[in-house]
């Protein structure tokens, strides 16, 4: 099977990008460098081809309540405009995909999952809403484009071309809006660690949108590539690596992403796990030089295998390795010491909190 | 792509400058250094180090993956490019000048027959283009 490509696969070749499969999709891993896009991502503002990215729309009188019992997020008191971070758990409490749900409305929501989860999110989500009757959902990404601008001066960068305005809009929230007059919802949200905004518009304006905004001097597109190691010196988890059905949001120390107050799949059992105290937990370490660890390195301590690297990379913020994985519990605290032992060499590394990167810009007040 | 004249060439793309009766210069190429992206590390053997040729000896890191290096020639570590500990990016800038690796004091002159002159380095990288 040949990957898909986005309607923007044009101008990536255009403008000289490397491609490379990502989830069934033939995506731009880079476009100048991944150093050099990762810092004007920090210090200007880049966009990001994120077509590949799946949207479901969930309507009905009855789509809160069925979705509340699927989504692990609080999304009885969401108003229309807000969004929120939360998960799709099986019985087990194994992560299903991460999402983010945005209210449209009283009745109306849309559904963000990744790429490579889509076929099995819907399925998932249509058995679980097939006992509340009257509610529709709807696949809508393939006629769905998103863009992510991301960056110090996205606001600024996004502003003249947004009518009504974004300025007002607080970190997870969103409007629908106008772009230069075609119709588009932005969120401030992102993947970035930086002031940023998600842009969703109808496949077929997304390559108006995306020439106007790289015809902006203080803009550059950013692959993949960059959009790693962005997320990983955030210490935010991506699905496949860091989350997957046999590991729970408890070991992800995602814990404030669940809404203990109502019931949802995978509650009983993350409960039991809850009280058993995890076997695992997600740790974010750093390597003592620039060396990176690298996924599925095994990390050890006292002399044995203790867990193992999920993402890892070199961060160009740090100047240094940094990475996450999953180890026994008891070497999950702050500063404790591990090892990674490859065939050539060893790499030492000690926990600490998340995340790497401190000075990012996205919950900056306006 | 820039394939020095003066310089021999080896499949894995390492490059090396003959600069004494038994003293070479090795590093990567122009090619090797664009497919590879950002360099963000260098492994380099050490002083008085053997090595084997066509063996691998060093590892080069970028962002998504780290590579192994392999010897040109048999022989000795004679001394490394200790720059590149903290500014691996000469790699990706200066390829056959600021960004070498090694150099080797090496032990068979006939192995210089196993390495490819200029034109056939960008013969072969013609052909193993897709």
């Amino acid at each position: 099977m040949s990957d898909k490509t986005t309607p923007l696969f044009e101008k990536h070749q255009d403008l000289g990008a490397r491609c490379a499969p990502f989830a069934g999709w033939q995506m731009p891993i880079q476009y100048k460098g991944i150093i050099a896009e990762h810092e004007w991502t920090r210090s200007s503002c880049s966009v990001f081809d994120i077509c590949h990215m799946g949207e479901f729309m969930v309507r009905g009188d009855k789509a809160a309540a069925g979705l509340v019992s699927i989504l692990t997020a609080s999304l009885e008191n969401m108003n229309p405009g807000q969004c929120r971070y939360g998960f799709m758990l099986n019985e087990r409490g194994g992560v299903i995909d991460d999402v983010v749900t945005y209210r449209l409305n009283e009745a109306d929501w849309m559904l963000v999952v990744n790429a490579g989860t889509r076929a099995k999110d819907l399925d998932h989500l249509k058995a679980g809403l097939e006992a509340v009757k009257g509610v529709e959902i709807e696949d809508v990404s393939d006629r769905t484009g998103k863009i992510d601008v991301q960056g110090p001066v996205s606001l600024d960068v996004l502003t003249p071309h947004v009518d009504p305005p974004i300025v007002f809009l607080g970190y997870y929230t969103f409007i629908k809006t106008k772009f230069d007059g075609m119709d588009v919802i932005i969120s401030r949200t992102g993947y970035t660690g930086e002031l940023g905004y998600e842009i969703y518009c109808d496949s077929r304006d997304i390559v108006k949108i995306w020439k106007t905004l790289i015809a902006d001097e203080r803009v550059m597109p950013a692959g993949l590539g960059a959009r790693d190691t962005l997320r990983l010196e955030m210490g935010y988890p991506l699905y496949g690596h860091e989350l997957d059905e046999e590991h729970t949001p408890l070991e992800a120390g995602l814990e404030r992403f669940l809404n203990w107050d109502k019931e949802f799949i995978g509650k009983p059992a993350l409960l039991k796990q809850k009280a058993a105290k995890v076997r695992e937990q997600l740790v974010c370490f750093a390597c003592e030089s620039r060396r990176s660890p690298r996924h599925g390195f095994e990390l050890t301590a006292e002399g044995r295998r203790v867990g193992k690297v999920t993402s890892g990379s070199f961060s160009p913020s740090l100047g240094q390795g940094i990475g996450m994985g999953y180890v026994e519990e008891k070497f999950s605290a702050d500063n404790t010491v591990l090892d990674i032992e490859g065939e050539r060499f060893s790499l030492a590394c000690r926990v600490r909190p998340r995340p790497f990167y401190g000075n990012g810009s996205a919950r900056k007040k306006f | 792509m820039n394939i020095p004249e003066d310089l021999l060439y080896t499949k894995e793309h390492e490059w090396i400058r003959i600069e004494g009766a038994d003293i070479c210069r090795m590093g990567i190429t122009d090619h090797a250094q664009a497919a590879l992206g950002d360099i963000t590390f260098v492994d380099l053997p050490a002083d008085g180090s053997d090595c084997g040729q066509f063996k691998q000896f060093a590892i080069v890191e970028s962002v998504k993956a780290a590579s192994d290096v392999f010897a040109p020639l048999s022989g000795t570590i004679v001394g490394s490019n200790t720059e590149l500990t903290s500014n691996p990016e000469l790699v990706n800038q200066s390829p056959y000048d600021k960004g070498w690796f090694c150099l080797i004091k090496f032990s068979d002159e006939k192995e210089k027959e196993k390495l490819f002159s200029p034109a056939d380095y960008r013969k072969y990288l013609e052909e193993t283009a897709h």
